[in-house]
């Protein structure tokens, strides 16, 4: 075969750097081995498949630690895949929602009447996905890591099959998503169009030289940066959000909420980085107007729900803005104070859904109001849960706080009446958000239960780690230099 | 020795979470133990406090001592930075004090829904942040310790709280939270505009006076912090959350609130806004001090308009917060010590002064004045315990209170170069009429709620009985301190001074006088 390929044309065996690779291939196999023990019990679900789902997301973290001990820059492909500092941040990131996530999916998914196997075999589908997203410098590959991230989301979304709702989410999150990646497509052709290489770099250059005066560019721009607004849930392509997050099981509600946002950041920050640092003329006010309209916009219309995971969906749509925040001026801090963010917000937002399944199990509803007076039965689970919506409102010493803070930093230090006003932006959602936030914990605290019931909460055992992991996360990325250093070290962007 | 002078504070302000992780590992209904754990917390944090205190050289107040520099969040550099001088000395002193009398009070006085175990959990986590913020050198992490106050007191005032308490917990919450979120801005500036390079607030202060920095930025940066603290002391016209936070929580978290929490504010004037920003502190020192005698007035008008004892205790305390503000105005080393005196004795006399209207609540189930009366006849030593508070509050001489008002009115008559000098005159008049004023709503709380018989439907009330162990436990600690530093103010005085007078020749030097 490669004799005959040789033939047709100059092509030359790629020379593959495995140990770069070895993430993914561990992604890969795990997919394979989840499979066979699957099959290997025809007619039921094996109660295996979770663990074997679980460890193989681990064994994917050992070669991301390796890698970043070695700290050799990799490119390969011709540059098509690249392994670098911020490309090994957004793996770990992935990586470790991911496995929360398996966590949070262990009960929910063996208990309800669904067909575990195949669950696991799309959830890991979708992170590798994601994990390829974070090396992917070439339009191809960054396409192919979004499909694969997202086709399997789609299935996920509608998991609850006999549930219309259920299926709502399915097949709503598939249309946007469809129409998302046929604008993202067309913007990327235009992009190939003007600039002749499907590289990011090779884009970055051709733009900075005469290719970036065209009036082309700017559509192209436009387009690319809408294609992945929808997958982060920025408004006004937010809309999916709500419905597909209450329609969803949540431990992939949790999934899409987290690390399928972070993907999306991951991807826009590959491009705004190395593909459009020669047009911040567009980009600067694009995401400008971005920010403010998601975390206005969320905020508002989170203030009036009732239920608590579209509540989350809502404010999981503001977090979306003030991570867009940065973006909005230029600064040297930007782009650390998105990644920082990134990591603090799914440390607390997993932590939240995590919280929620657990009590989810003894009031059978999302319903806040169902929530009331938890603190007298379940004080464990209230604090926890209380602890995650004040590091989502930003509260010191939590996390939440930290994540606020380098926004700011960023936005200050452009030192632009554009930055000013998106900071006091900032400051003003900050403190609605406040009220919804406490608005569930007043609830649990300070309301009485509503159907008298109490009964204490069984938490299950990986439910349990789940939240111990989100928890200690969240505080110790307050009250210590963690997450920032990891921001810190994802600026380490090849070709920048 | 060389434990306590390296980690003597690191050690204070972390002891009660050490308690609460503690606690955590005991059931719920075990309350006893949960009483007792926490008693032995504060009273560790109070011992190591107390071996701090005893190896603090009183000679050198001006500096600080105990410093700890360590690494914290250097990609944002910030850095832990500890150290205590004679300003933090009587308030971390009265923070140690507050803390165990609040626990032991607590022994037989649990407010509704009882759950000690989360209670007292959340009084200790109030006093790391509390302690914390009175040593802490470095911007950011006095804010994160100057924020971790706010949960713990918003789930006390909401979930054992009064009648309208979610109310008064959120109203609570976002002011403070508004005020915090400018000045957390504000510090940020600074750091942009003295180079980005540090929070440390002595570099900071030294790196102002070296540059150029203009003076409507000066201003505007200056702005946020007051608001920032403001809100926090608070001064009119932000004082609405207080009234209804006092009011509503629980007797320990108002005694909490009075004592200890609204010295956050005046502390973060006298520690962060007057030394860094010393012009702007100037340009805006007569609208501090018009706010100030506005309060003063404001306040008393609103106490003699109350008809609930706890109420009109804590509109008191907007007027006495005033006189506080008055004297950091001035802008006077004089000024400033008076201003440092009147938050101990505040603490200490307001801080009885909710004791009593809990143990009055709890014994009449009401706080409503008209309904009370006769206390001297049904509970004697409460009753005289109350007019010997109320003679602290209205500024007797003899008692703390005095010394706290007086001197702050006095240093209006003469406030630093450069500031008006007729217009703080006009300011010293109108704060003395405010002491009359002061001494009419307290002599008409007395004398409505402890002369006279005991109303009709009070009498022969079982409820009603006088002074028991724990009260006694907690007050007497206070009154005596009361007296103490009232016949010998210049326990204070000889503290404080040090560092104060160092606070006004930094303002004189950087205002050119």
């Amino acid at each position: 075969m490669l004799a005959v390929l040789a033939q047709v044309s100059d092509f030359v065996t790629p020379t593959i750097d495995y140990h770069a690779i070895a993430p993914e291939l561990a992604l890969v196999a795990a997919l394979v081995v989840v499979l066979i023990v699957d099959l290997m019990k025809p007619g039921g679900n094996n109660p295996f498949v979770a663990s074997m789902a679980g460890l193989g997301v681990l064994a994917a973290l050992i070669p991301v630690i390796t890698l970043a001990v070695d700290g050799a820059d990799r490119s390969l492909f011709d540059g098509a895949f690249v392994v670098d500092n911020f490309s090994l941040v957004a793996k770990a990131l992935f990586l470790v929602s991911g496995y929360v996530v398996v966590l949070m999916s262990t009960n929910y998914i063996a208990e309800g009447d669904y067909a575990e196997g195949e669950y696991y075999v799309l959830l890991l589908s979708s992170l590798l996905g994601m994990v390829l997203m974070a090396s992917a410098r070439d339009l191809i590959t960054v396409f192919i890591a979004l499909e694969l991230l997202s086709i399997p989301a789609y299935m996920l979304a509608g998991w609850r099959k006999r549930d219309l709702i259920g299926n709502e989410a399915g097949v709503k999150y598939y249309l946007m998503g469809v129409f998302a990646s046929a604008v993202l497509l067309y913007g990327m052709s235009i992009l190939f169009g003007v600039a002749g290489d499907t590289r990011l770099a090779e884009i970055g250059q051709a733009i900075a030289g005469g290719a970036g005066e065209t009036a082309l560019i700017t559509l192209a721009i436009v387009f690319v940066v809408v294609g992945f607004a929808f997958k982060v849930s920025a408004v006004p392509f937010h809309t999916w959000a709500p419905d597909v997050y209450e329609g969803a099981p949540t431990p992939i509600t949790a999934f899409l909420a987290v690390a399928s946002k972070a993907a999306g950041f991951v991807a826009l920050l590959q491009v705004i980085y190395i593909a459009f640092p020669g047009r911040t003329d567009i980009i600067e006010p694009l995401m400008w107007v971005l920010a403010a309209a998601t975390m206005t916009i969320g905020n508002l219309i989170a203030l009036r729900q009732t239920n608590v995971v579209r509540l989350l969906a809502y404010s999981g749509v503001a977090q979306a803005g003030f991570i867009l925040a940065p973006l909005s001026v230029s600064s040297d801090l930007s782009l650390q104070a998105v990644i920082t963010y990134l990591v603090i917000y799914a440390a607390m937002n997993l932590g939240a859904f995590a919280a929620v399944i657990g009590i989810a199990r003894k009031t059978r509803s999302a319903e806040i109001s169902t929530f009331g007076g938890l603190f007298e039965y379940a004080p464990g689970l209230t604090v926890i849960l209380s602890l995650f919506l004040f590091s989502l409102a930003g509260i010191p010493p939590l996390g939440g706080w930290l994540a606020k803070f380098v926004v700011f930093r960023a936005l200050a230090d452009a030192n632009t009446t554009a930055g000013y006003v998106m900071g006091a932006i900032v400051a003003v959602n900050s403190v609605i958000a406040l009220y919804y936030y406490a608005n569930v914990a007043r609830e649990m605290w300070m309301k009485p239960v509503p159907d008298g019931d109490r009964s204490p909460v069984v938490v299950p055992f990986s439910i349990g780690a789940a939240l111990a992991l989100t928890v200690v996360a969240t505080v110790a990325f307050g009250v210590s230099d963690l997450a920032t250093r990891l921001g810190d070290q994802a600026t380490f962007l090849l070709a920048l | 020795m060389d434990f306590i002078q390296d980690w003597g504070l690191t050690a204070m302000v972390f002891a009660p979470l050490a308690g609460v992780a503690i606690m955590m590992l005991f059931p719920k209904d075990a309350d006893d133990t949960h009483k007792v754990l926490a008693l032995l917390t504060s009273l560790v944090t109070a011992a190591i406090g107390i071996a701090v205190l005893a190896d603090f050289d009183y000679d050198d107040t001006g500096s600080l001592q105990f410093v700890r520099d360590n690494e914290w969040i250097s990609v944002i550099n910030s850095r832990f930075i500890l150290g205590i001088d004679g300003l933090s000395v009587p308030l971390i002193a009265l923070t140690l004090l507050i803390t165990p009398l609040v626990i032991a009070y607590s022994w037989n006085h649990f407010p509704e829904p009882h759950n000690p175990k989360a209670f007292l959990s959340l009084i200790l986590v109030l006093h790391t942040g509390m302690l914390g913020t009175f040593v802490a050198q470095d911007l950011i992490l006095f804010f994160v310790f100057f924020e971790v106050v706010l949960l713990p007191m918003y789930f006390m005032i909401g979930v054992w709280g009064g009648p309208e308490r979610q109310y008064a917990s959120i109203k609570f919450f976002l002011y403070t939270l508004f005020g915090s979120a400018l000045m957390l801005l504000s510090f940020l500036a600074l750091f942009f505009l003295t180079g980005g390079e540090t929070f440390s607030i002595v570099e900071l202060a030294e790196r102002v006076q070296g540059m150029d920095i203009a003076r409507t930025t000066q201003l505007l940066v200056f702005g946020g912090m007051f608001m920032g603290f403001a809100i926090k002391v608070p001064m009119f016209p932000f004082h609405t959350w207080l009234p209804d936070a006092h009011t509503q929580a629980p007797t320990q978290g108002s005694v909490i609130l009075a004592a200890v929490l609204l010295k956050l504010g005046t502390y973060g004037f006298i520690r962060v806004a007057l030394p860094i920003l010393p012009e702007a502190a100037q340009s805006w020192a007569p609208w501090i001090g018009g706010l100030a005698v506005i309060g003063i007035i404001y306040g008393a008008l609103g106490c003699l308009a109350q008809t609930d004892m706890k109420r009109l205790i804590a509109f008191s305390s907007v007027a006495h917060m005033g006189y506080t503000m008055l004297g950091i105005s001035t802008l006077t080393d004089f000024g400033l010590n008076a201003a440092v005196f009147g938050m101990v004795a505040h603490g200490l006399i307001t801080g009885m002064l909710f004791f009593i209207a809990g143990s009055v609540k709890e014994r009449y189930h009401t706080l409503e004045i008209k309904r009370l009366g006769g206390l001297l006849v049904s509970a004697p030593r409460l009753g005289w315990i109350l007019g010997f508070c109320t003679m602290a509050s209205l500024g007797l001489p003899g008692l703390a209170g005095f010394w706290g008002e007086f001197p702050a009115i006095l240093a209006a008559y003469q406030p630093a170069e450069g500031l008006p000098v007729e217009l703080f005159r006009g300011y010293m008049v109108v704060a003395a009429i405010g002491t009359v004023l002061a001494a009419g709503y307290l002599l008409w709380l007395y004398q409505r709620t402890a002369f006279g018989t005991v109303k009709d439907e009070f009498v022969d009330d079982p409820n009603i009985h006088d002074v028991n162990g724990p009260e006694w436990i907690a007050w007497t600690p206070l009154l005596a301190l009361i007296l103490v530093l009232g016949v010998y103010p210049n326990l204070l005085f000889k503290v404080s001074d040090g560092s104060i007078v160092n606070v006004a020749q930094q303002i004189a030097a950087a205002t050119g006088n």
